[in-house]
Formats: structure tokens, sequence, C-alpha cells
């Protein structure tokens, strides 16, 4: 039975043209709207997976305005069973005040019956893509920590993490509780059914306000690196293009 | 980037389904090097058909709307890209029964299958929806879904086979230029092409291209949301596309729609999301595309419940999940009605804007016949763009209108509702009266008018069972007797009746008698204080307004017609004035109030507050003249819509409310009351068996059908006159007649009376067929007081329209008998006109 903390944080789903607030402080995300990192959608899926195979539970938590009930909501859906927001300004905390807030949750939680044996993050965020909070919350809770992984399995008193790695693919056992970096790609995040998402809607957040001050991220600004040039390559027209159109893909990988 | 053509004889905007239905027909109608711009790439550039539900139910309200979805309908069946899946639209509650039984005699008028069908009926084809969560609904069984996008590429692709087309795609378009009040220019990314025809096709963002010429689409992007949910069992092993009816389930605004192994659930429940057309992501900043905004979960919760309620077997399927949602923007208009015509700003813009897939091809053919000949097989009049008044252009207006308009989309809308959102902008002088005297106000064009007056409700007394009262709330809603006892007291003494929202225009110069001469039906080479009142057609014979005018002068004319239709009429006089600009067309709409007074009484009222001589000799009906009435000169002119002895006032708007303070104080002794648009436009017209544009004369309908051919024709030439010289040696197809509802008892014992639009049937209740192929509907309906009967008007069939006939009208899936009183003009009251020409 294993009680997995899932950490999420509401960032903007930017996929084409970014655009800059106008302060240069944050993205713009008006035409795209707010979404988790993919990162965060493997990590809810293995949380959400745990959860099931031992009987265990699924907890949300993000640190955000109010807006990111949106994305606790999404995580409720599949299959999270509680949901955490730790209601401040994103903008305001850096790395090291969201690690320190997401220990206290760990901490209170556990001093009130309930210990999370498994804490899953993304890998890094999609914004900010500051590769800290997992080790941070780490070691902040005296824990182990590994990073970069796509897959974990629960073995008793331990989790086995697996990943691919720059020289090969890489297996960890650490000991539980435990903390996990996971990167997208070791498993197919699930969409909410129609009744995840009225199950979602019934469950009461609990919202609170961290209590420490946060230290802030040092950022100046954001700047949008100057634009890709984009090639375009006619292959051809017509059915003539199709070899043509077969070695491409090919040689992208996509087929064989 | 596409090379493009430094010059074309027509460029068109846009290529989502009526910019290629557009360009195919422009081509099939002999047009040639026709360019086609779209700043997306094809075949989905984007706009709103690329994220349309693509399903089409042929029954509406709305003959026109009805017309063009069944010519669209044969067109994507011509294509290879419709297939029919049958269509439900489920009641839950005994009012959207009621409304589906409504919707029946559309569908019955229209001549479109349907049939009212039970919980079991409905489950036996829909074996997934719970049949108790309903009471009932309305079967379509040719109800279809399309592929548009393929469509619209077959058009293209026909029109560039027919050599007429050169498409630019991934070209945006920067600029419009206009010169001496015509497009010349259209700017490009890629260059510029000369030109003087434009067609906007640009769904939402056609507003900001109308602006870059300075003209107005006025129109809203606004969001649709919908979720895709699967896979789902039950429809993942039925093969193709779609298998099962679509459901529409009316009171909860939603509709589910099998879209191969999912089910796609939309919603028209939210409140109204808009956004201006400026916000719309470019295509590299969009997500998905430009018009598939981020997905508002929040909007869309209370939805999932009642979908899941009404089909829980398969929306809670196991392993369904939402594998798509987005909030899909769509145009929407102050009105619901399509932007179509050539803009009234700039000649040569044409807009084919607001249009949903179910009328693409349709409206295509329709604006392409219009550029073409002038005018339109289907008549497109109720979508033209040249209805809006200025103030109906501002973004002011079409937002809260859109926004009330968007949960009409699946409501139960009565005939008479009035619009909530932007009232109170065009006031007529006497408002503040009215305003005392309890005006019950309806809107025509953004002014307010009194549809009738609680102060007159004493007479209800006086006139008992006269006044014809309505038991049931649907026939009464939008309704009061008070307008039967307004109409009474004016049969008896004298009514005063506001017409301030009359478009008022002036025709004047030196070739002024010779322009109007051209335009109208009626001889107006007549002398100087003469009113006329004349047929419009256009060049096919068929009815393009009815209006009068007065020649003032020997080189003026002040034309004066309805407020609704008036900028449709001010358009196509500055259209058909003369070359050399010897005469031109002046609005003065804004500068005079019109007041009427009519009945046995007015006479002598006027005569008390006028020096002028109004005696039947002095004052011959059909003639106008400036009076005074103190310092107030007015043009009073001798005409009635009513059927009674009587003037139109026409005088300074700032004056009017002084005139009208001046005609009750002076009537009152006479028995004088303030007489609402419910008698002027409804009971004291429909007794007279006059004719209205709109419900009975419209770009489908010739003199001859409505009755109103005189004994010779003018010699003068004028629009439309060979195709009327050749109607008149027909028989015509359909007669309009005029029927009396001989018994209102419906079998639950309460009286009923109709409202207008329903089916005409034999005794038996077996359908009529007119020599057009169309079937025979209650043009307009009302109650005729003074006869103690409710009239209705129909194109009857020409075997049906003898006097005595007795037919039915189905009302709510009832029949009642009816009797033609008419088959021609003549009315059922006064016959003669000895109360008009007393």
């Amino acid at each position: 039975m294993t009680d997995v903390l899932v950490c999420l944080k509401r960032v903007p789903d930017a996929a084409g043209e970014i655009t800059l607030s106008g302060d240069s402080m944050s993205i713009d995300a008006r035409h795209v709207g707010y979404t988790v990192s993919a990162h965060e959608e493997a990590a809810v899926e293995l949380a959400v997976q745990i959860a099931d195979e031992t009987g265990g539970s699924a907890t949300a938590v993000s640190l955000g305005s109010g807006d990111a009930v949106e994305q606790l909501r999404n995580a409720l859906a599949v299959g999270c069973s509680a949901a955490v927001l730790l209601e401040a300004d994103a903008e305001a905390y850096g790395p090291a005040d969201v690690a320190e807030a997401l220990a206290a949750v760990v901490r209170d939680h556990a001093a009130n019956g309930t210990t999370y044996d498994l804490l899953l993050l993304g890998n890094d965020a999609a914004d900010s893509g500051d590769f800290q909070v997992p080790i941070r919350l780490a070691y902040a809770l005296d824990r182990p920590v590994v990073t970069g992984i796509s897959t974990v399995e629960i073995e008793g008193d331990h989790v086995t993490a697996r990943g691919r790695g720059t020289e090969g693919p890489e297996i960890y056992e650490v000991p539980l509780p435990a903390v996990v970096a996971v990167m997208e790609g070791g498993v197919s995040p699930r969409y909410p059914s129609i009744r995840g998402r009225m199950k979602a809607k019934k469950v009461k957040i609990d919202q609170s306000e961290p209590s420490l001050q946060p230290a802030g991220n040092g950022r100046i600004k954001l700047v949008l690196p100057p634009a890709a040039p984009s090639k375009v390559e006619i292959l051809g027209e017509g059915p003539e293009a199709a070899t043509a159109v077969v070695d491409l893909l090919v040689r992208l990988g996509v087929a064989r | 980037m596409a090379s493009i053509p430094g010059s074309a004889r027509v460029v068109v905007i846009g290529a989502g389904i009526v910019g290629n239905g557009m360009v195919y027909h422009l081509a099939r109608l002999g047009w040639r090097d026709i360019v086609q711009i779209d700043k997306g790439p094809l075949p989905n550039p984007g706009g709103s058909t690329g994220h349309a539900s693509n399903f089409i139910y042929p029954v509406d309200h709305s003959r026109e709307i009805a017309s063009l979805v069944r010519d669209s309908v044969e067109q994507y069946t011509e294509l290879g890209v419709f297939t029919q899946s049958g269509g439900y639209e489920v009641a839950r509650t005994p009012e959207r029964m009621e409304e589906c039984r409504r919707r029946m005699s559309s569908a019955k008028a229209w001549g479109v299958p349907a049939a009212i069908e039970t919980p079991e009926q409905i489950a036996e084809r829909v074996p997934f929806l719970d049949p108790d969560v309903i009471l009932g609904g309305l079967w379509s069984p040719t109800v279809g879904v399309v592929d548009s996008l393929r469509a619209g590429t077959i058009m293209r692709e026909r029109a560039v086979e027919m050599g007429a087309l050169t498409v630019a795609a991934n070209v945006e378009v920067t600029g419009l230029d206009v010169e001496k009040g015509r497009i010349c220019r259209v700017r490009t990314a890629a260059g510029d092409i000369e030109v003087d025809t434009v067609v906007v096709a640009c769904g939402i963002w056609s507003p900001m291209l109308a602006e870059m010429a300075g003209a107005h689409i006025p129109l809203m992007p606004s969001v649709h949301q919908m979720i895709s949910v699967g896979p789902v069992p039950q429809l993942a092993e039925r093969p193709g596309e779609i298998s099962f009816p679509i459901v529409r389930d009316m009171d909860a605004f939603c509709y589910e729609r099998q879209h191969g192994a999912d089910m796609e659930v939309g919603s028209y429940a939210h409140q109204a999301i808009l956004h201006d057309p400026e916000t719309i992501p470019s295509i590299d900043q969009a997500k998905l595309s430009p018009t598939e905004m981020p997905f508002t979960a929040d909007d869309f919760d209370p939805q999932l419940e009642q979908a899941l309620e009404l089909m829980p077997e398969v929306l809670g399927a196991e392993g369904a999940e939402i594998r798509y949602a987005i909030n899909g923007l769509l145009s929407l208009t102050s009105d619901g009605l399509p932007v179509l015509g050539e803009t009234p700003e700039v000649a040569g813009l044409w807009s084919a804007a607001a249009v949903w897939i179910k009328e693409g091809p349709g409206v295509a053919r329709a604006v392409a016949e219009w550029m073409t000949h002038g005018s339109s097989e289907i008549d497109v009049s109720a979508s033209d763009i040249a209805r809006f008044a200025p103030h109906q252009r501002t973004r002011a207006h079409v937002r809260p209108r859109a926004s009330e308009g968007f949960i009409k989309t699946y409501g139960i809308v009565h005939p008479g509702e009035q619009w909530s959102g932007d009232r109170g902008v065009r006031l007529p002088p006497m408002y503040a009266q009215q305003q005392a005297a309890g005006g019950s106000f309806v809107e025509v064009v953004g002014w307010e008018r009194p549809l009738w007056y609680e102060s007159n409700a004493g007479l209800l007394e006086r006139y008992g069972d006269q006044v014809m009262p309505r038991e049931h709330e649907w026939d009464a809603r939008w309704w009061s007797p008070i307008i039967n006892a307004e109409h009474l007291a004016m049969r008896d003494n004298a009514g005063i009746i506001d017409l301030t929202a009359f478009t008022i225009f002036d025709v004047v110069g030196p070739g002024a008698m010779e322009a109007v001469q051209s335009i109208a039906v009626s001889q107006c080479d007549v002398g100087i204080g003469r009113v006329i009142y004349t047929p419009v057609l256009d060049a096919t014979g068929h009815f393009r307004s009815d209006l009068t005018m007065m020649r003032l002068a020997h080189d003026h004319y002040r034309v004066v017609t309805g407020g609704s239709h008036g900028g449709i009429d001010v358009k196509w006089f500055t259209d058909h004035m003369p070359a050399d600009g010897s005469a031109a067309v002046v609005e003065l709409t804004s500068a005079f109030t019109t007041i009427g007074i009519w009945g046995p009484r007015s006479r002598d009222i006027l005569s008390g507050l006028t020096r002028a001589d109004l005696s039947n000799e002095a004052f011959r009906f059909g003639t106008c003249a400036t009076i005074e009435f103190d310092s107030i000169p007015a043009l009073a002119s001798r005409i009635s819509y009513v059927g009674e002895l009587g003037w139109e006032l026409y005088v300074p708007l700032e004056q009017g409310a002084r005139l009208w303070a001046m005609l009750h104080e002076e009537g009152r002794p006479h028995g004088a009351v303030s007489v609402g648009n419910g008698v002027y436009s409804t009971t004291g017209r429909i007794e007279k068996g006059y004719r209205a544009y709109g419900p009975e004369l419209d770009g489908e309908r010739t003199i001859v059908e409505a009755g109103m051919q005189r004994p010779r024709v003018k010699v003068a030439d004028f629009v439309g006159r060979d195709a009327y010289v050749a109607q008149r040696e027909q028989e015509p197809k359909a007669v309009l007649s005029t029927l009396t509802v001989d018994d209102h008892t419906s079998a639950s014992g309460m009286k009923r009376y109709m409202l207008g639009g329903e089916p005409i049937r034999a005794r038996d209740g077996s359908e009529l067929i007119d020599g057009h192929g169309h079937r025979p509907y209650v043009t307009s309906a009302g109650s005729a007081p003074s006869l103690g009967r409710h009239v209705l008007l129909a194109y009857l069939p020409p075997a049906e329209a003898q006097i005595g006939n007795e037919l039915t009208v189905s009302y709510m899936e009832e029949l009642y008998p009816v009797t033609v009183g008419s088959v021609d003009s003549t009315s059922l009251f006064d016959p003669s006109n000895e109360r008009i020409k007393s």
C-alpha cells in the first residue's frame, strides 16, 4: 500500500510561437491556455498506477494561484484521490522556496498521520526549467532521490526506477520513502473519463497558504531567442512524391 | 509563398466551406480570373470549417435557412460527402415537447420529413439512450453528416479544372484599397492584386477584413465547446464514421454525435464566451488552430452530468476517455442570421460570412447568383448585410446580441420574442409620453415602438369578448387583448400611431423622375402632391420591396418604407441611380418622425388643429400636402395601412413630441386613443388583406401570385418589367389567399390561435402542393377584431384558391378547420374601401 504525492506546476501550454507578457517576466498564455508539463503528466500516470496496484493513494499538490485548481482537478479526473493547493504567487517563488514549501506539506501530513512513501515530480518545469526542486526537496526531507526516470515499480520497501541515461538504460533500486523525478516517455498518460471528471469536481481541495517567506527566483527578465530559420523543402508533387516521402520518414526514424 | 497574379476579375478571401463554394459557383456561372487567397494552409487553413461538427439538421423555423440547408444538402450529396444518419431532437420537458410539435409545423411547411416519436421508439434507434430521461422527441430521418473539408477541396478543384481559379494558400491579406467608393486593390504579403470585386468569406476574421476597406461585417467570434469521448466499444464495433442517429438533447442544450469509435458532445449551454476578432491568435501562436482555443473545463462541467444522464452506457463506458476538447470559435451575429451581400459602404466588396456548415454551399450558390444576376433563386434578403442600420454595425450592439443569441441556438424561441441587449438606443420623440402611457415596447431596427399601451386597458371592459382573448400562454405571449381593443377604438373613433421607425429617403435631382420611374412598378410620372404605392421588383420579376413615394416637386420624391427593410431599400435605390449623376438618394430617417392618425374621427380631430381644408374634395385619398399645426409644418399624406380615413404626418423629429401631445389633447373628446404597432402591423393590416414585405412579399414571389396586379402595365421601362409582363400571361403557380379559422377548439377544449408559419392542409389533413412544388403555410396570422375572426394569409395552390373552399391549418400537430375568404387583394373588412375614401 503505497501513498504517493505527485507535484504539479501550472504552466502555459506553449506549443507554437511563444509570446511574452508585457513585463517580460512570464509567458503570455492567452491563446494557448495552461497545462502541466509532459513530465508531470507522466508522473501523475505513474502515481495513479502505483496507487491502483498497491491499493494506496495518489495525492496531487501544486503551488500556485487559485487558477492552479484547474491542473489539480485534471489530476483528480485521471485518478488522484486528493489534492492540495498551496496558494501563492508562483512567480515570487524560486526552486528553493518551492522545495521548502513542499517539504513542509510532507512533514505536516506526516504529523497528521499520512506519510507519503513516494514523492513524484517532473524532472524539470516546462516554463522555468530549473532542474532543482526534486533534489532540494529530497535534501530537505533527507530522502534518497533519482532523476530522469521513465518508469517505477514498487517492490516491498523499495522502488525500482528505470530511466534512459546518456550511456544507456539506468536502473535504480531506492529504499522508500524516496523522491523520484520523472521524464516523459515511459508511460502514456491517460485522458480523463467523463465519470472521472465528474468525480474530480466533487473532491474538496485542501487549500492553504505556505507560511514561508520566499527568497524569490532571481529572475530579471525573459528573453525570446531569435526565431529559428525555417527551411522548406518541396519533396515533389502528386503520387510521384511518394518515394521521397517514404525516404524521409525512414530517415527520421518514423518508418522502417 | 504562392505567387499571385497582379490583377483578377474577382478575389475570394477565405478557403473554408464558404470561400470554396464561392469560387466553384462563380466559376460555374462563367466567372474567370478568380483568385482565392487564404492565410492558412490547405485543405484546412485553420478557420471554423476545420473543427466543425459537420452535422446538418434540415428543420428550421426560418424558410430562408431551411431552403439554404436543403440546397446545401443536395450539393454535399452531389459532391459525395453526405452520409445520412437521421437525427433526433429529444425533449425532457413538456414545453420542449410542444416545441417539437411546433417544429413539426415548420417541417411540414417546408416539406422536410419529420415525426414525433416516443422515448421507446427513440431508444430503439439509439439503444444507448436512456428513455426514462426524456418525454419524446422529433425524428428527422434526413439528418446527416458531411465532410466539409473534402467538399471544399472538390469545389476548389472543380474551379481550377474549369480554368477559372488561381489558389494562393499561406498568403495573408494586408490591406484592401478603395477608390471613389469602390474596391480597387487587394494587398497581400505576396504582392498586390488589382481587382474591382472582392468576396470576404473569412468567417470569424471577416470583420477585420471589412475594416481594412472601411466597411462593416458585424459578427462576433464565439466559443462553442466540444469534447470527444472514446473509444466506446458499442460504437467501435460498427463500421464507418456514423451508424447511429445524432441526438440533440435540446433541454440540456447539447448534442451527442458519433464519430467513428468516439462520441462527440457539443454544448450550447454555457454562458456565451465571446472573443474580439483582434484577439484571435495567429496560426503560429495557436496550439491547434486559431479557431480551436484552449478548452475551459469549468464551463463544460455542468454539461457532462446531463450528457452522462442521457447516455450512461456510452459516455460512461469502460476505457472511454475525453480525448479531444476545444473551445471552438464560430461566428454569431446580432440576429442569428448570416451576413451576405455587397457591403453598403464599399461597392464591389461582398460579404459571405457568419455561415455555418449546414448552409455553406447553399449560401455560396445564392451569393454567386446574386453577384452574377442581381438576385438569387433562394431569397436571402433576411440575411442581407444591408439590413443593418448603422448602430447595428457597431461592436457594442453585436456583442450583447451575440451573447444572447448563443443560448437561443437550442432555445425555445417564441416568434414574437424580443431581444433584451442594447435596447433603448433609438428613441422616438414621444418616447416619454409613450412610457407614461404604459407602452409595451418592441424593437424595430433599434427603434423602441409600443406594441400596445397599458393605459388602454380600460377599453377591455367596453369591448368585452370582442377583443378575442387567448387562453393559452404561448398564443398570448408577446401579445395582449389590449391590441384588439385599440383596434376597435380606432375603427370606432380614431387611433394615433407612432411610425417613427419608418425609413425615409429622398430621390432628388433633375433626373429624379426617370430614376424612380425605372425602379418602381407603378407610374411615377404623376402630379406634384401625389402619393404612389408601388412594388419594387428585381430583374426576374420577384419582389425586392414594396413602398410608398410622395412627389414633392418636379425633381423631388420622398420614399417611405418599413424600418426593418429600409437599409436594403436605400441600397437598392442608390445602386440604381443614373450613372450620369442626375439623381441622388439622400437618407432622412433621422430627420422626421411620422405620426399616423386613422379612424372615422380623424378628420374632425385634425381640423381642430389646422386651418387646412381636409374635406374629401380638398384633400383626396392618395395625395399629400404640407399643412400647419400651430408652428409645426407637417407633410400630411392621405393613405392608410389600416383601412381607415386618415393621414400620415411627417414632422421634424424635434417637434414630434409636441404634435403627439396636441393630437391626443384634441382627440380625447373624440374618443381617440394611442394605438400600438400590434394594430398597425397585424390586426388593421390583416383585416384589410394588406401584404407585408417579408411575410407575404419576398424575392421568391410575384405580383401576380400576390394578387396585386393592376389592369395595365406602365409603358415606361422598369427593373423586372419584361419578367412581370410574362408572368401576367401565365397562370400563377400559387395564389395569395385570405382564410378565416372556423373553429379554434383543440382536443383539450382550449381555444388555440395560430401565430404564423403553420402548414395549410386539405380538410382531411393531406398535403397540398403548389405549382412551385411548395407546401402552403401561413405567412401572417392575426386577430381581425372587427370581423370577430382569426385571419390567416397563405399562398395556396391555384386549384385550392376558391372562395368558400374548406381547408385546415395544422397547429401544434392538431388540425383546425379554415375557410378561404378571399383569393386576391380584396379585403374581408370593408371590401369596397369606403372607409378609406370617406
